[in-house]
């Protein structure tokens, strides 16, 4: 790499690591709103590996989130007097996670497109009804009623509650979660970017672009299936167990179909298979709303006097309207993978 | 199997009593032949004669009946990506291209399970040699060649695996008379370098003039299996498959 590219990586982590401070001075709702977006991107990279690099269309991704979330939720809160630390707690919920991905991929390897949208979508809801109702016979999941009182992280006797001041800078429980999910988000892009490149990506690639000529070329397409389905699932694993520890509650409601959409949609719009177009498809998808809600109000009663259309109204518009227009001028999404770019680059 | 009804040369590729089925409807019914090493055999028939679901078959694709042996190893139970590491190459119908990944890409996907890195380079050296026009193509995504190049590529890529025996499932599907005329070239070019080749075509008068042998399929049976020469004299060839 040569220095300007060092100098431009340097400025970009202090960027980086100076955000949270930067943005508690506007408000710790932003700092919150910002941790949300990082989980978003999380999930939307993990979605990638199934979607966009296996080409398998999911659209029940959000169960995964779930599953993760509810394992961190039910191991560290009151409901069952369990109190373990998430380092133990968030690999099991991965692990969790991983494991439904399979249990969904395997009876799923024969179906593809449309058939396997069906059966995902049924899964993911199957998920959400079960949260939903596992509080009989025995109360397993508290039901509608979701999980409260969840821990929070707690490093190495510092809770992620309080306001801890260091160097004379204050950092408040929102930041400290950001510095750890930035963590996390820059383990993820890496595994993200290795998969990419290596055996495993591109059997993924072969299976996508032909699964026949993948197994002609001597790629277990049926373990390769099974993988990307797990690891799909376990990076959804671990927003979720950060979800739960971030929120302190959760309820069946957080993990409708809408969110799997969502996620899809940041999948979509930023560029299938391309971890930076994901990235940046799934940062558009959470601020542009966030916007929204805080600047449509203010206008509308600047210019009329009085709200006329509710911003969630007008949030779901502008998504449809973004979507209708990548598909019809960008239908690759805004970032795509460049397969022929990638190899000229390796070329020189 | 009995003695006696062993081929007297060593049979690379045998099926004996073959028979697919799609749900209820026998595609394949009760068939047997035999490749034998170094041979170029193809097997014609019409449009559903089930010419393709017997190529499916021996390459573990689709689930099959009845015995198939390939060199010493019983291939009907064997697994359809375990075949290319023992040199059984398919050529898919409708050529199975990765149309978004370059040619390059493609090729050393035939190479996938190999971890001899400089010895795939050669190959692909070697590919491009025979195949000069996908090496002016080579950073060109694959799915922006024509019908004929991307034949060739989906020959180059089974090369890449070192096979001993090429499965071609109609390589002249949509190609041009000229490049259909090409791509069997590339064919006999590849048989000329000892490569053994079980060829299914429509195309049956290009087939057998390709060709050492012959077997002729109808509605799922097997029934002519003579030498190229002789089928393609034998009126019943002519008035089926020849048009005269």
């Amino acid at each position: 790499m040569s220095t300007k590219k060092w100098i431009g990586l340097v400025l970009v982590a202090l960027a980086l690591l100076a955000l949270p401070l930067v943005l508690t001075t506007v408000g710790t709702a932003w700092v919150r709103i910002t941790n949300l977006a990082i989980l978003f991107i999380f999930l939307a990279l993990g979605l990638n590996i199934v979607v966009g690099m296996a080409g398998l269309l999911d659209l029940g991704y959000i169960a995964f989130f779930a599953v993760g979330a509810y394992v961190y939720a039910l191991l560290s809160s009151p409901h069952f007097g369990l109190h373990l630390p998430f380092w133990l707690i968030l690999p099991i919920g991965a692990l969790c996670a991983g494991m439904a991905g399979a249990i969904l991929g395997a009876p799923t390897l024969r179906l593809r497109g449309d058939y396997l949208a069906i059966v995902t979508l049924g899964f993911g809801e199957i998920v959400r009804i079960f949260l939903n109702n596992l509080s009989q016979p025995f109360n397993i999941t508290n039901g509608p009623k979701g999980i409260t009182r969840i821990d929070g992280l707690n490093i190495a006797g510092m809770d992620f509650v309080n306001t801890h001041t260091l160097f004379g800078i204050p950092f408040t429980g929102p930041a400290k979660y950001y510095y750890v999910l930035l963590i996390l988000l820059l383990l993820v892009i890496v595994v993200n970017l290795r998969l990419q490149k290596s055996r495993i990506g591109r059997a993924w690639v072969a299976i996508r672009e032909d699964e026949l000529a993948a197994k002609a070329a001597g790629i277990n397409t049926r373990n390769m299936k099974l993988l990307a389905f797990a690891m799909g699932a376990t990076f959804g694993g671990i927003a979720g167990g950060m979800f739960s520890a971030m929120q302190g509650f959760v309820s069946p409601e957080s993990f409708i179909l809408h969110e799997s959409i969502l996620v899809l949609s940041m999948v979509v719009l930023g560029g299938m298979g391309n971890v930076w177009g994901v990235l940046a498809g799934a940062m558009l998808l959470s601020f542009v709303p966030e916007f929204l809600r805080y600047t449509v109000e203010p206008v509308q009663h600047m210019l009329f006097g009085q709200l006329l259309i509710d911003p969630e109204v007008l949030r779901m518009l502008i998504f449809g309207g973004a979507l209708v227009l990548t598909m019809r001028f960008r239908p690759a999404g805004l970032w795509p993978e460049s397969r022929h770019k990638l190899e000229m680059n390796e070329a020189k | 199997m009995t003695e006696q009804s062993k081929p007297e040369r060593f049979a690379l590729l045998q099926a004996v009593n073959l028979d697919v089925h799609y749900g209820g409807i026998a595609a394949v019914r009760n068939i047997s032949f035999a490749v034998e090493l170094g041979e170029l055999v193809c097997l014609i028939g019409a449009n559903g004669a089930g010419k393709t679901s017997t190529l499916k078959a021996i390459a573990r694709m689709i689930p099959s009946s009845g015995e198939m042996r390939y060199r010493d190893m019983r291939l009907d139970q064997m697994q359809s990506h375990d075949l290319i590491r023992h040199g059984l190459a398919l050529v898919p119908e409708g050529r199975g291209i990765f149309a978004r990944l370059t040619v390059a890409e493609n090729l050393t996907m035939g190479a996938y399970h190999r971890n001899d890195k400089a010895e795939i380079e050669l190959d692909l050296q070697r590919i491009f040699e025979m195949l000069p026009r996908l090496k002016e193509r080579a950073v060109q995504v694959a799915g922006t060649l024509s019908g004929g190049e991307q034949q060739m590529l989906a020959i180059g890529r089974a090369l890449m695996g070192r096979p001993k025996l090429l499965l071609l499932d109609e390589p002249s599907m949509g190609l041009a008379p000229l490049m259909v005329e090409k791509v069997f070239e590339v064919i006999r070019a590849v048989a000329a370098e000892g490569v053994t080749i079980f060829l299914v075509e429509q195309n049956a008068r290009l087939a057998l003039q390709t060709c050492s042998r012959g077997y002729v399929m109808e509605s799922g049976e097997i029934t002519l299996a003579d030498t190229a020469e002789n089928l393609l004299a034998d009126p019943r060839v002519r008035a089926a498959y020849l048009g005269e």
